[in-house]
């Protein structure tokens, strides 16, 4: 199940989680309470999560990092659409990342 | 660039990781005090909550957050806070939140008296991501308070660990086995498994330390009249008959060779651990001064933990360690070989090595060296592999050749006869 999340939306990530750098591996850790499925549980990132992760900067609308991840690794822009889409639609349901007006 | 799953769930706790990959640092151990509320009969560490000389002592919060973020830096997942009783520091609350602002888990060790409201919720708002350890030393206020030897201890416990129900933090309980209170095991029991969070039966502490300081040769002979004989442990081990022998079948396949002279067969190397007073240690147990360095710090460390500006650099603090450089050191304890002749002659030969609690740090809190075996723990292994059939009554585990093919023939004959 995904958010309703739309290519206009400013995502940006959430001050209830962390992210850590580890051995090139981006590790989300939960700070407060509520976040993901489980109080104990950390994420860490596939490789097109964590191209997305790093291009969110909490002012681009999804549509413009999906442009620009498009144009970084030449790859046809609807497939990127949907990647990003599904990124930030997965992340804002665990509250990792929130949704900007 | 497409990927089906974009976010990978990861409980790193129960997932065997390998010493040999991942982080710099695997484990960071902090003992914020050596102080407690409590004057536990057979504590192996704790100085009164009023000695004003080792509070003088103790490290600043701005040191420890210099600490905390070494440790981040190296890729440390987690910080484990102990004691002393950790809560009794007034600044625990922000040295808390300053490990978890930089994405480190959080495990503690504490009695729970000192859990009031304020961090019963602020464990609950900002969980620590490991269930928090708490220590139970009786079921009643007088079992509990003959081994504490605090007045109100109990009703402080009690107290804390309500603090912690009512906001749902996240907690497991462990039991010291001791003469006050080992008549209460099946209470505790019973009472654990009302607990939430407690799924797989609680812990229990056995077997008894000396004072890893060797600062007290009296309490060390009082530790020495609360252990368990090896017989009582042996009883208290296997009190639940299958579940002790498939326990020990896992284990056994695993961990049960002859270990040669190598000293050190841990974690020590891979982790660092910090006393009260800011010297880097090995482990907890091993206060040898010859494997314990003071860390550096910046004179003038922002209340933020943030470095000053150091001309030196920053691996030559004040002439102190750096976490990386106190790393390295450790590391070439992996190749450290025993000399003690009787380890050399027993536990180097010895295939029940792994069952055996013997390391260096029991051997540096009983003998003041790393590498003469302890007898204690000694009897309690082989009285446990007489039992299983591992050995017969008039054998030792360093003079049998063939243990590990024992083993192999035992583990073989239990799963066969649980298959029928």
């Amino acid at each position: 199940m995904t958010s309703m999340i739309d290519l206009e939306a400013v995502c940006a990530r959430s001050e209830n989680v962390v992210a850590r750098e580890i051995e090139e591996e981006i590790l989300i850790v939960p700070l407060a309470a509520g976040i993901g499925d489980a109080d104990d549980d950390l994420y860490t990132l596939n490789e097109t999560g964590q191209a997305i992760w790093q291009a969110l900067d909490g002012q681009r609308s999804l549509k413009d990092v999906a442009a620009l991840l498009a144009a970084r690794f030449n790859a046809p822009g609807p497939e990127i659409e949907r990647d990003v889409l599904g990124f930030a639609g997965e992340l804002v349901r665990r509250g990792i990342l929130v949704t900007r007006p | 660039m497409s990927d089906s799953t974009y976010v990978v769930r990861r409980k790193p706790d129960r997932t065997p990781v390998s010493l040999d990959v991942g982080p710099r640092l695997k484990q960071l151990d902090i003992e914020l005090t050596e102080r407690c509320n409590n004057r536990c009969i057979h504590c192996l560490i704790n100085r009164p909550l009023s000695d004003s000389s080792a509070q003088a002592d103790e490290m600043t919060t701005a040191q420890v957050v210099h600490i905390l973020r070494q440790a981040a830096g190296l890729g440390c997942a987690q910080v484990r806070f102990t004691g002393g009783e950790p809560l009794i520091r007034t600044d625990f609350q922000d040295v808390y939140l300053y490990a978890r602002r930089l994405g480190l888990k959080v495990s503690l060790f504490t009695n729970a008296c000192f859990v009031t409201p304020d961090v019963a919720r602020l464990f609950a708002r900002v969980p620590p991501l490991v269930p928090i350890e708490i220590t139970v030393y009786g079921m009643t206020r007088e079992s509990y308070e003959a081994v504490t030897r605090s007045r109100g201890s109990h009703e402080s416990f009690r107290k804390g660990l309500d603090e912690l129900l009512a906001c749902g933090a996240p907690f497991v309980v462990r039991w010291v086995v001791l003469p006050p209170n080992r008549h209460e095991i099946p209470e505790f029991e019973a009472w654990a498994k009302t607990l939430p969070g407690i799924t797989a039966g609680p812990a229990y502490v056995l077997m008894l330390d000396h004072r890893s300081r060797r600062d007290d040769p009296e309490k060390n002979r009082v530790i020495d009249t609360l252990r368990l004989s090896p017989q009582e442990t042996l009883a208290f081990l296997a009190r639940d008959e299958t579940k002790y022998r498939h326990g020990m079948a896992e284990f056994a396949a695993r961990f049960l060779t002859p270990p040669g002279d190598r000293l050190f067969h841990c974690g020590a190397g891979h982790g660092v651990c910090i006393d009260a007073y800011g010297r880097v240690q090995p482990c907890m147990g091993v206060r040898d001064p010859a494997l314990t360095f003071p860390l550096g710090f910046p004179e003038k460390t922002g209340s933020d933990g943030a470095q000053a500006e150091t001309p030196a650099g920053p691996d030559s603090e004040n002439g102190g360690l750096t976490l990386a450089q106190a790393l390295d050191r450790f590391r070439r304890l992996k190749t450290l070989a025993a000399k003690h002749p009787l380890y050399l002659a027993r536990c180097a030969r010895c295939f029940l090595k792994g069952l055996c609690e013997q390391c260096p740090a029991k051997s540096w809190a009983e003998h003041g060296n790393l590498d003469t075996p302890v007898d204690y723990y000694c009897q309690a292994a082989h009285i446990q592999a007489r039992y299983l059939g591992w050995l017969s009554e008039n054998e030792s585990g360093w003079d049998v050749v063939d243990g590990p093919e024992r083993i192999k023939k035992w583990v073989h004959a239990l799963s066969t006869e649980g298959n029928r």
